[in-house]
């Protein structure tokens, strides 16, 4: 451990498709949720049990060590009022705070604005992944997307290093800024320009990296895989997001949604693994979120559309446990068939920016929300 | 010879409706006429044929039928884009594919994908309400969206919904009874039983309308209430004026110009509301047909002036360069590779991220796309051997073409008439000058000075719109 403290770090995952709160943190003591859920429900005796009332589903095992070691919060029935339950919008709200209206601002491109006011480093927020989640993208503010970290570059198929050389040159000609350009020449421009230069300063990571562990071969591990070696090549990044798809396990859930969750598991504990493996890490937290849960009764083989969701937070510098109640499984307690949410989002949210950043978290979150203790 | 702006208006037409032409098509383009070009497209003559799936087949016969290999169906699609003499026709295939995403990631079954693809083909610029019929029994669809779990007793509202949400009217247009009673009357419109996969692979897919697990009780649906089958449904959403308008605002911005994202339409108002009303009347009075709008479209003065106002999709930015190089001519052991390339942009072809198909215009654009794209067309055009380049060099070569801008305005008239900013301008004749002229004693070495030119210009941010 070093005496200087490092800069807080998050990695965001997001489980996108609407991950299904309670096939994933089984409220296993209710007889409700044998219930109502005759098709797609897990026998008591697969649940690995958690504590009295709530256990974890089958294929979270590694997730369930971490919790066993105090390093994972649950933040329960978490959501927001109304949800519209259409992937589409809800994800929307979710990256950008804005329930009633359409927001052009993600709240993670918001901390990286704020985490690095003056664009000093192009690499201050990396999505990994092809494309750019919502909640990244606020104009202005420079997101690398690193797909493959190995095959990462511009003009890369120059093999003249001298006529490459040339080329980039006149690259970061064409591509420096100008007055008077429309918004989306102006945004091509700049991202161009970051692009090149995240390109330069990332290439070490590969380079710098070797390690024991093995993470294995799914996509979401890949990346996690990725995140770890820009992490460890110290670049200065402080907002890592990669996302693993799809939850909207509308029918043969059964099948899916363990695999999904196999997927996951084992990623996130080869992560930590392997920044243990390198004793770093303790400036680091994972959040887990879903866009929503999904309906309390089974359609016959999946779920639909829901509310209420679960949220995790991973990590040396979360203060594992159950947060927040998981909101009643009452037929009269339901709203349109599904649990309804008792913490919003955004007060998650605010914990992080606030308790984890040490930054004003109203500006970012659209609001005033209660957090949670669950960071140290 | 034809004019400079005759053929920069067809190179544009040819774009949009197309995935680009080279300079001998354009040239007999522009002979024909804009307009006997418009009714070709949108009304092809009977000879013309689709993509070339015979040689497909000879060359590559794992993308037929390419069921759990997702690869090759991309290569298949890939392939009939560049290689259609129908152009406006696989064109509005992918216009589809945008609005009804659909993805193999959950279907495991790109045969079915492939068929619904075709299924755009044939019926894409077709009466809107056959459409959607069409759409409402297709087998990949019927499983994407789970109406094969929409039973009598147990109601799936997947497909319910985005018929309304994504497909006909919008957001905001409809409550939460409609999308249940839309669902109850969806109820029996299946797939026949999936066969099991082993021990033969998959099997196709079949519409089938189960009369016993349809809820026949009487349904109340935007205001209207009657015992409601699903096309009784159709019958009533598609007069809705807010389908009318949430068809022609995604036909605008896919082929017109750049519209704010889909979740934003109940909000902002339409770039030019002006033609998104004259396209809705045409629409309307033409009882739903597609093709009339678009034809009314590709006429009007509001697409002949929009040209460069749309940043390209992925698979445009492929399939063009692909027809521009010329790379997609058989023998070429590359297909199953360059299909993946639309995917590294963020455009993974027959695998939308999800229903709501992709974010479209700059969000295209970030630092990772961007390296894709200009990599991508720049490696493309400096492989200066490949039939399309070798044309453009003849070609720049009988036109003796030697001083420096004289060899940046070439390349530009070549890569679709591309118009340049000053600045920009300025900086790639500062690069040419510093070449000298193109010196045609060493015809290689001026080919390569040509394919380097052309990867400088994929680089230009002007270069990323069509």
């Amino acid at each position: 451990m070093t005496s200087t403290k490092k800069d807080p770090v998050i990695v965001v995952l997001q489980l996108t498709g609407g991950n299904d709160y309670m096939n994933t943190i089984i409220p296993y003591s209710d007889p409700l949720y044998y219930e109502n859920r005759p098709n797609v429900g897990y026998k008591m005796e697969d649940i690995i049990q958690v504590d009295d009332h709530l256990g974890m589903m089958p294929s979270m095992g590694p997730i369930k060590e971490l919790y066993d070691q105090g390093k994972v919060a649950v933040i329960h029935g978490i959501g927001y009022p109304d949800s519209p339950r259409s992937h589409f919008r809800s994800m929307d709200i979710w990256h950008t705070c804005e329930p009633d209206k359409v927001g052009t601002e993600g709240w993670a491109g918001r901390l990286a604005r704020e985490l690095d006011p003056n664009k000093e480093n192009v690499l201050t927020a990396i999505n990994f992944g092809h494309g750019l989640p919502r909640a990244l993208a606020v104009p202005g503010v420079p997101v690398a997307a690193i797909a493959d970290l190995g095959t990462y570059g511009l003009l890369t198929g120059i093999s003249d290093q001298d006529q490459r050389a040339r080329a980039l040159d006149l690259f970061t000609r064409m591509y420096s800024p100008t007055v008077g350009g429309s918004f989306v020449t102006d945004y091509l421009r700049s991202t161009g320009t970051e692009a090149m230069i995240g390109a330069d300063i990332v290439k070490v990571a590969p380079e710098r990296y070797s390690s024991n562990v093995e993470y294995p071969s799914s996509p979401i591990a890949q990346h996690l895989r990725d995140i770890a070696q820009v992490y460890m090549a110290d670049l200065g990044t402080r907002v890592f997001y990669t996302q693993h798809a799809s939850f909207d396990t509308h029918a043969g859930e059964y099948a899916a949604h363990p695999a999904l969750w196999k997927d996951i598991s084992e990623g996130v504990s080869a992560f930590f693994e392997d920044l243990k493996e390198h004793n770093t890490g303790e400036n680091v937290i994972m959040y887990l979120f879903s866009e929503f849960g999904r309906r309390v009764r089974d359609n016959g083989s999946g779920t639909d559309h829901g509310a209420a969701g679960v949220a995790f937070a991973i990590g040396d510098g979360v203060t594992g446990g159950m947060y927040g109640e998981y909101p009643s499984r009452e037929a009269r307690d339901l709203e349109q068939g599904d649990l309804v949410p008792n913490y919003d989002f955004r007060g998650a949210y605010t914990t992080i920016v606030e308790d984890w950043f040490g930054l004003d978290a109203t500006p970012l979150v659209n609001g005033n929300f209660e957090k949670m203790s669950y960071l140290k | 010879m034809s004019n400079k702006e005759d053929l920069a208006l067809m190179a544009h037409l040819m774009r949009r409706a197309g995935f680009g032409v080279n300079r001998e098509e354009l040239e007999t383009l522009v002979a024909k006429g804009y307009d006997a070009v418009v009714e070709e497209l949108v009304d092809p003559p009977a000879e013309r044929h689709g993509g070339k799936a015979e040689l497909l087949l000879r060359y590559y016969p794992g993308c037929l039928l390419p069921g759990g290999n997702p690869v090759m169906g991309q290569a298949n699609w890939l392939y009939n884009m560049v290689s259609t003499d129908k152009p406006l026709e696989e064109k509005m295939a992918l216009f589809w594919h945008h609005v009804f995403a659909t993805g193999n990631s959950k279907l495991d079954n790109c045969d079915q994908m492939l068929t619904q693809i075709d299924m755009f083909r044939e019926k894409g610029m077709g009466n809107y309400r056959e459409l959607l019929m069409e759409l409402s029994t297709n087998p990949a669809m019927i499983y994407w969206l789970d109406n094969n779990e929409n039973h009598r007793d147990a109601v799936n509202e997947n497909w319910g919904r985005e018929l309304l949400e994504l497909f006909t009217m919008g957001v905001s247009n409809y409550t939460e009874v409609d999308v249940r009673e839309a669902s109850r009357a969806f109820t029996g419109w299946t797939i026949q039983p999936k066969l099991p996969r082993q021990p033969y692979g998959r099997y196709p897919w079949y519409f089938s309308y189960r009369e016993e697990d349809h809820d026949f009780g009487e349904k109340t649906f935007l205001g209207q209430t009657g015992n409601f089958n699903g096309e009784d449904i159709i019958d009533i959403v598609v007069k809705e004026p807010a389908t009318a308008r949430f068809i022609c605002r995604h036909l605008y911005n896919f082929f017109v110009a750049d519209e704010p994202q889909v979740p934003a339409w109940t909000i902002e108002p339409a770039r030019d509301e002006e033609a998104l009303d004259m396209m809705c009347n045409v629409f309307e009075e033409s009882g739903y047909e597609i093709r009339e709008v678009l034809r009314f479209m590709f006429k009007s003065e509001f697409f002949k002036n929009a040209r460069y106002s749309k940043i390209k999709s992925p698979a445009e930015v492929v399939a063009s360069t692909m027809k521009m190089v010329g790379s997609y001519q058989f023998p070429d052991p590359g297909l199953t590779k360059v299909c993946r390339e639309p995917g590294y942009m963020g455009q993974d072809i027959l695998d939308p991220p999800s229903v709501e198909g992709w974010h479209t215009g700059s969000e295209w654009i970030n630092s990772g796309s961007l390296l894709a794209r200009i990599n991508f067309v720049a490696d493309s055009v400096t492989k200066t051997s490949q039939p399309g380049m070798q044309n453009i060099i003849r070609h720049i070569k009988t036109d003796n073409v030697s001083a420096p801008d004289e060899l940046l305005n070439a390349c530009l008239d070549h890569m679709g008439f591309l118009e340049l900013s000053d600045e920009t301008r300025a900086q790639l004749s500062e690069h040419a000058h510093a070449g000298g002229n193109l010196d045609w004693s060493d015809e290689a070495a001026a080919a390569t000075r040509i394919g380097e030119m052309m990867a400088l210009i994929s680089a230009t941010t002007e270069y990323q719109f069509a």
